[in-house]
């Protein structure tokens, strides 16, 4: 199957952002560095593809970007790179950790760029905000079965009849007024 | 387009200041139009849903500036239908802070006792009640246990909540679907349309300019209902009195980009904004010590894991409000929820050998999400927020359909600002960490700066108008029939949760506003009424 250098380099920083483990053996943009669904598991892609968010146009060339940023790290590092994936797959986990600190450290003038990818990353994950939440549900959402978000009642509202210790755990502030506030 | 509108009063934004002005003013015999540039969204649309689209992402925004980020309302009722509702009253140090300026940067007239009877009023209207412990959250209960376990004290903080409707679904950022917060929906706002208010949404306020007989032309373009980024057709409509209330993070982009129809600009118009000293640390408890050293445990068998479990913050530690203290060392420290999607991001793993805010710790981290707890600093910091030139619409670049932008807010934390947040970081760590309870971080400030969900000061009031923009009365200076009453005219950072001070200035605002619409012909009169509690919201207007 043929992924698209764009497909494949977002998908190895999603995975740089929370790591995963390999849809298959010869995965090449999960590095595999963790157990358990990661980003790119939980749709990160998807996320950023849709118009909504704003990123989707920008995709391409964050993409290109990002491989030159890799080249260059490469270069400085003295690493070479098989050339048969972009050059930001070519790094290892630990590599791609180190340069995604690199362009997200406040000090780089792209950081903005880069925080904002991985922004929706960690949102694919922690929130599948490409879909319903009931429909994350249903279809098994890793990232918020992975934070261990509990599911809404069946009429997709949330509701804790329990909810409370119920009673006094701490003492009042002796300055506290009448109205409950400092004083 | 059509022919330029008038009212006596237009009110810009529907938040506290918004409301409190159309309600009294309308319902002292005024004319008034609200424009706000948020949707209207009734209680069945509050959704709980994390998809993009949904009330989650349409009536909040999240505007990133250089060393400051913005979470603030955007909707009708502002703040109020998105925010957490605790409502405490500010201590009596803060209303004699100096900052950065050498001098109380509050104006004479104004300190707690002055202001006591406007909170009043604001609790009765709301109404605020104080929380009970037999119906606090497991999350509130904890942090309150470990206070206790570390000698401090912790209290239920007041709130604007009917705890008997609120089922401690933990989505009140996204509106609450069971009317159990009392948002301005369920009093001031709905009062105010039984007075005759007209309340027009999705209308954003680009600017203002004069009329040649005194008052002021207001200048909007209508927002796209679904994508922000679109906006639709422009109008104007002429007022004698106009209330500046879109929130700290857009009142003074307004002002700004009115300057060259109306003059220049008051030189605190855009500059001393403060993030209310705020700053988050995210704790990650050990179950089995919350059970062997708090001795708490829930009806199931587990000792917390509960951590979206609530209603927001429900009890604060108030041991570091000392007036006797110095200026920067005062904070309080309140057990809040911060939902995913938007914040999880920036909590760092605690003591991260690697990358603290992504990657393989990171994800540990995020296993343990229902044992977290986020405790939250309100602090002092030094009103070093400084707004650059305008966007050419709105007050960010959008860069999502909804919710996320850019904006031009800068700032850079000085050293007494960092000194609370030092401090705080050590008190926090110093209770949570006691006995192995828990490991606790701050959130990274290096990703979208520091991040705040109280923006206050950006045109603040004061008596000295080298450092203030409003007078005492929040008239803006030297553009008279101006008045600002939103968080923007609070002069610094308050310590606590500030939509209450918020609220009551506001109150205290209004007499001295219809005063200035009667000098300007308009009939109307300050009756000091109340609205009435209201168990139905207001319902959106028909569309078109």
């Amino acid at each position: 199957m043929e992924v698209p250098d764009k497909t494949i380099t977002i998908e190895a920083f999603a995975d740089t952002i929370i790591p995963g483990e390999k849809r298959w053996p010869d995965d090449r943009a999960i590095a595999g560095a963790a157990t358990g669904a990661g980003a790119v598991a939980a749709g990160a892609l998807a996320l950023l593809e849709l118009p909504a968010g704003g990123l989707a146009e920008a995709l391409d060339s964050l993409a290109v970007t990002l491989n030159e940023h890799a080249d260059d790290y490469a270069h400085e590092t003295g690493l070479s790179l098989d050339a048969s994936v972009p050059s930001f797959v070519a790094l290892s986990f630990d590599h791609r950790t180190a340069l995604v600190r690199i362009l997200t450290d406040p000090g780089h003038p792209e950081k903005q760029m880069w925080v904002s990818l991985a922004l929706f990353c960690n949102m694919a994950f922690d929130s599948a905000a490409h879909m319903s939440t009931p429909t994350a549900f249903a279809t098994g959402h890793p990232g918020l079965l992975t934070i261990g978000y509990s599911q809404p009642n069946a009429d997709g509202i949330y509701r804790f009849p329990e909810f409370s210790y119920g009673r006094q755990l701490a003492d009042h502030h002796p300055q506290t007024t009448a109205t409950g506030s400092p004083a | 387009m059509s022919a330029t509108e008038s009212t006596d009063i237009l009110v810009i934004g529907s938040g506290f200041g918004g409301a409190i002005a159309a309600y009294h003013l309308a319902a002292g015999g005024a004319r008034v139009v609200v424009l706000e540039r948020g949707p209207w969204l009734r209680a069945d649309e509050f959704d709980h849903d994390f998809e993009l689209g949904k009330s989650y992402t349409r009536i909040f925004d999240f505007v990133v500036g250089d060393g400051m980020s913005i979470l603030g309302g955007n909707c009708v009722g502002g703040g109020s239908v998105v925010y957490f509702a605790t409502m405490p009253r500010a201590p009596r140090f803060v209303f004699e802070r100096q900052g950065s300026i050498g001098r109380r940067m509050w104006p004479a007239a104004i300190n707690r006792d002055t202001l006591d009877p406007w909170y009043d009023r604001v609790a009765e209207a709301l109404p605020i009640t104080q929380q009970t412990w037999d119906r606090i959250p497991y999350a509130g209960g904890l942090w309150g246990a470990a206070c206790r376990h570390a000698g401090r004290t912790a209290n239920p903080a007041p709130a604007a909540i009917d705890v008997d409707l609120c089922t401690n679904c933990n989505w009140m950022m996204a509106g609450c679907r069971f009317d159990a917060k009392r948002s301005l929906l369920l009093n001031y706002l709905p009062a105010a349309l039984d007075h005759g208010a007209e309340i027009r949404p999705l209308h954003e306020v680009q600017h203002l300019s004069r009329t040649p007989d005194g008052g002021y032309r207001v200048h909007y373009r209508v927002v796209d209902g679904e994508d922000y980024r679109i906006l639709h057709e422009s109008g104007e409509i002429d007022a004698k009195i106009v209330v500046v209330a879109a929130g700290s993070g857009a009142t003074p982009v307004i002002l700004q980009r009115s300057e060259p129809h109306l003059g220049k600009m008051p030189h605190a118009v855009g500059r001393y904004f403060s993030g209310n000293g705020e700053r988050l640390n995210t704790a990650i408890f050990d179950e089995e010590k919350v059970r062997d050293v708090l001795g708490l445990s829930r009806s199931d068998g587990r000792a917390y894991s509960a951590y979206q479990i609530g209603r927001g913050p429900t009890v604060a530690s108030w041991d570091k409000l000392d007036g006797s203290l110095p200026e920067y060392e005062r904070f309080s420290l309140e057990q809040l929820y911060f939902p995913p999607g938007l914040g999880t991001i920036l909590a760092q793993v605690p003591g991260a050998t690697g990358p603290s805010w992504f990657g393989l710790e990171k994800k540990e981290m995020l296993r343990q999400w229902q044992s977290w707890l986020t405790i939250f600093t309100m602090s002092e910091d030094d009103n070093e927020g400084v707004f650059g030139p305008p966007p050419e619409t709105g007050n960010a670049h959008r860069l999502s359909q909804q919710m996320l932008g850019v904006g031009p807010l800068r700032y850079e934390p000085t050293k007494n600002t960092w000194r609370g947040w030092s401090l705080s970081d050590a008190e926090v760590k110093d209770i949570l960490e006691r006995d192995g309870l828990a490991r606790v971080a701050p959130w990274t400030n290096d990703l979208v700066g520091a991040y705040t969900v109280h923006p206050l000061a950006s045109c603040r009031i004061g008596d000295d108008p080298a450092t203030s923009a409003l007078d005492d009365r929040h008239e803006l200076r030297d553009h008279p029939g101006i008045f600002v009453t939103d968080g923007s005219a609070v002069p610094g950072a308050l310590t606590v949760n500030p939509a209450l001070t918020i609220a009551a200035l506001a109150e205290r605002a209004m007499p001295g506003i219809v005063a200035a619409a009667r000098v300007r012909g308009v009939p109307v009169s300050y009756n000091g009424t109340l609205p009435a509690p209201a168990t139905v919201p207001a319902v959106p207007a028909p569309a078109g």
